[in-house]
């Protein structure tokens, strides 16, 4: 779904993506891990073209990246934490988002699950936090895309509706999309993820499913695979890991000795 | 539809229902009708606006386009995450916020002498006072959309925005009249033209004031301007530089938003 190789970004002297290659499998909820700062966002921002690599190339769906961005027909993107304009009603982001994506197949489920209708009329500065997570959520799913970008997406929901986006993603997966989600809630990871990209310091460090993961650090839960990942990328000074090749369809993770 | 119209249609709609918007209109609507209150002409009206207008609406323009600029940043991520290009995407934003800004300035100050039948102030003149208006106001908003594309610290935006203002309302003219007394035994003219030109707000200053037939209150670059250009040929240079200096600084943001990383 997404093809990236040797994806390079630096921000003046430092160095946030370092050669990331990685590929994200069709029909898979892939989650996007890593610490604080590790490159995660930015990785993020430039498969949806809204920061530019300064190497490296990616497509997605098959569809090269352009710079007029028909690729990202693909995309619905759900940002951490969604502003709109403040004297905007729901109704009218709504209508700006469809008549932008016109062609666009409909999926208006998220609108009537969220209960977004009793909303539509209000001004989107008086909405609450979570509300406004919600629509931004509707507007992620609205236009059916291949590829879903969730990051950090039950930030601010309730559990009612985190349960609901929850299960929207699983739909979706059944449906063959493919998701790429991040999260500091590992739980809520373990419930979705099939397979597990690790970013540290812009090094992808590990990618492949959920069980290579599992087998590779000897854990059993993903959290402790994912705490023993980041304690041994902190070990980590002549002794690099060995180079992981995931299941079929996976790009080789490069590791270079440092 | 359009892109840049639907993005441009809901910018506009976002800040007609904006209060800091509705307040400026209104201020620009309670001057002027209190000028006229205070039984002046339809041309003395004209002069006092003016000075308000080459005060107010840089600093509006400035302060209150770069504080939208940082606030609409969010949705100009979501909206660039859509297939939409950049271009388009920055030319509908834009026009939402300097119609909006032109439209509350025209406006509120159209209304009064709308009601007074222009209270004997010609044409030109009040055609002149408007386009310095409204002229002022893309600038200004093109010079916040830069300062707010080109620096992500939302203060030292701001601060840079107040500068600016300090700089073209101020301080510019401060050093013209001290250059102008420091040769005064040289021959300036070229010199003081071209520091003219070289500031939007004198150049709406001259624009108007050429109109109203009042060279006495022009100053000195104003009266230079009107004796070498003419009233006609003045109006029109007067007019195209500022037009240049709309152009500038929106160029200048568009490439910006074109090449940052959000």
């Amino acid at each position: 779904m997404i093809d990236a190789t040797n994806l390079r970004k630096r921000f003046g002297a430092l160095e946030v993506l370092h050669d990331v290659s990685v590929g994200i499998r069709t029909g898979a909820v892939t989650a996007l891990v890593g610490p604080n700062g590790s490159g995660k966002t930015t990785l993020i921002k430039i498969v949806l073209g809204l920061a530019r690599a300064d190497a490296g190339v990616f497509s997605v769906n098959g569809q090269p990246a352009d710079e007029a961005g028909a690729y990202r027909r693909h995309i619905g993107y759900m940002p951490q934490a969604a502003r709109f304009p403040e004297n905007l009603r729901v109704r009218d982001v709504l209508e700006l988002v469809r008549a932008l994506r016109p062609d666009a197949p409909r999926d208006e489920e998220l609108i009537s699950a969220f209960r977004l209708a009793l909303e539509m009329d209000k001004l989107v500065g008086t909405l609450s936090g979570g509300t406004r997570q919600k629509v931004n959520a509707a507007i992620a799913f609205l236009f059916r895309p291949s590829l879903l970008i969730l990051d950090e997406p039950t930030a601010g929901l309730d559990p009612i509706a985190s349960g609901i986006l929850k299960d929207k993603i699983r739909q979706l997966r059944g449906e063959g999309r493919s998701v790429l989600i991040t999260s500091h809630i590992l739980t809520e990871l373990e419930e979705l993820a099939d397979d597990v990209a690790f970013l540290c310091d812009g090094h992808l460090r590990f990618s492949g499913s959920v069980a290579a993961l599992l087998e590779r650090t000897g854990e059993r839960r993903l959290e402790a695979a994912i705490a023993a990942l980041m304690r041994s990328e902190r070990a980590r000074t002549a002794d690099p890991l060995p180079e992981s090749v995931g299941p079929l369809g996976w790009l080789p993770v490069e590791v270079e000795p440092s | 539809m359009n892109i840049v119209m639907l993005v441009f249609q809901a910018g506009l709609r976002d800040l007609t229902r904006n209060r800091w918007i509705a307040a400026y209109m209104l201020g620009f609507l309670l001057i002027a009708e209190g000028l006229f209150w205070f039984g002046g002409t339809g041309p003395q009206v004209a002069l006092s606006l003016l000075n308000v207008v080459l005060l107010v609406v840089p600093l509006v323009a400035l302060i209150f386009g770069t504080i939208h600029v940082y606030a609409s940043r969010e949705f100009v991520e979501l909206l660039l995450a859509q297939p939409v290009p950049r271009r388009q995407l920055f030319i509908g934003q834009f026009l939402g916020l300097a119609l909006p800004l032109s439209g509350a300035f025209a406006v509120g100050a159209g209304i009064p002498f709308a009601w007074h039948a222009g209270a004997g102030t010609g044409g030109g003149a009040l055609l002149a006072l408007f386009t310095a208006g409204v002229a002022l106001s893309v600038c200004f908003a093109a010079v916040a959309t830069w300062i707010a594309l080109s620096t992500d610290d939302r203060l030292k935006g701001v601060g840079l925005a107040l500068g600016v203002w300090l700089a073209t309302t101020v301080v510019y003219d401060g050093l013209v009249l001290g250059a102008s007394a420091a040769f005064s035994e040289y021959s300036l003219e070229r010199p003081l033209l071209a520091l003219m030109a070289g500031n939007p707000v004198d150049l709406a200053r001259v624009l108007v004031l050429t109109q109203l037939d009042v060279s006495a209150l022009m100053g000195y670059t104003g009266a230079l301007f009107e004796r070498t250009f003419g009233t006609g040929i003045g109006t029109t240079v007067a007019v195209a530089t500022l037009l240049a200096w709309c152009a500038a600084p929106l160029a200048l943001a568009a490439r910006r938003f074109q090449r940052r990383d959000f």
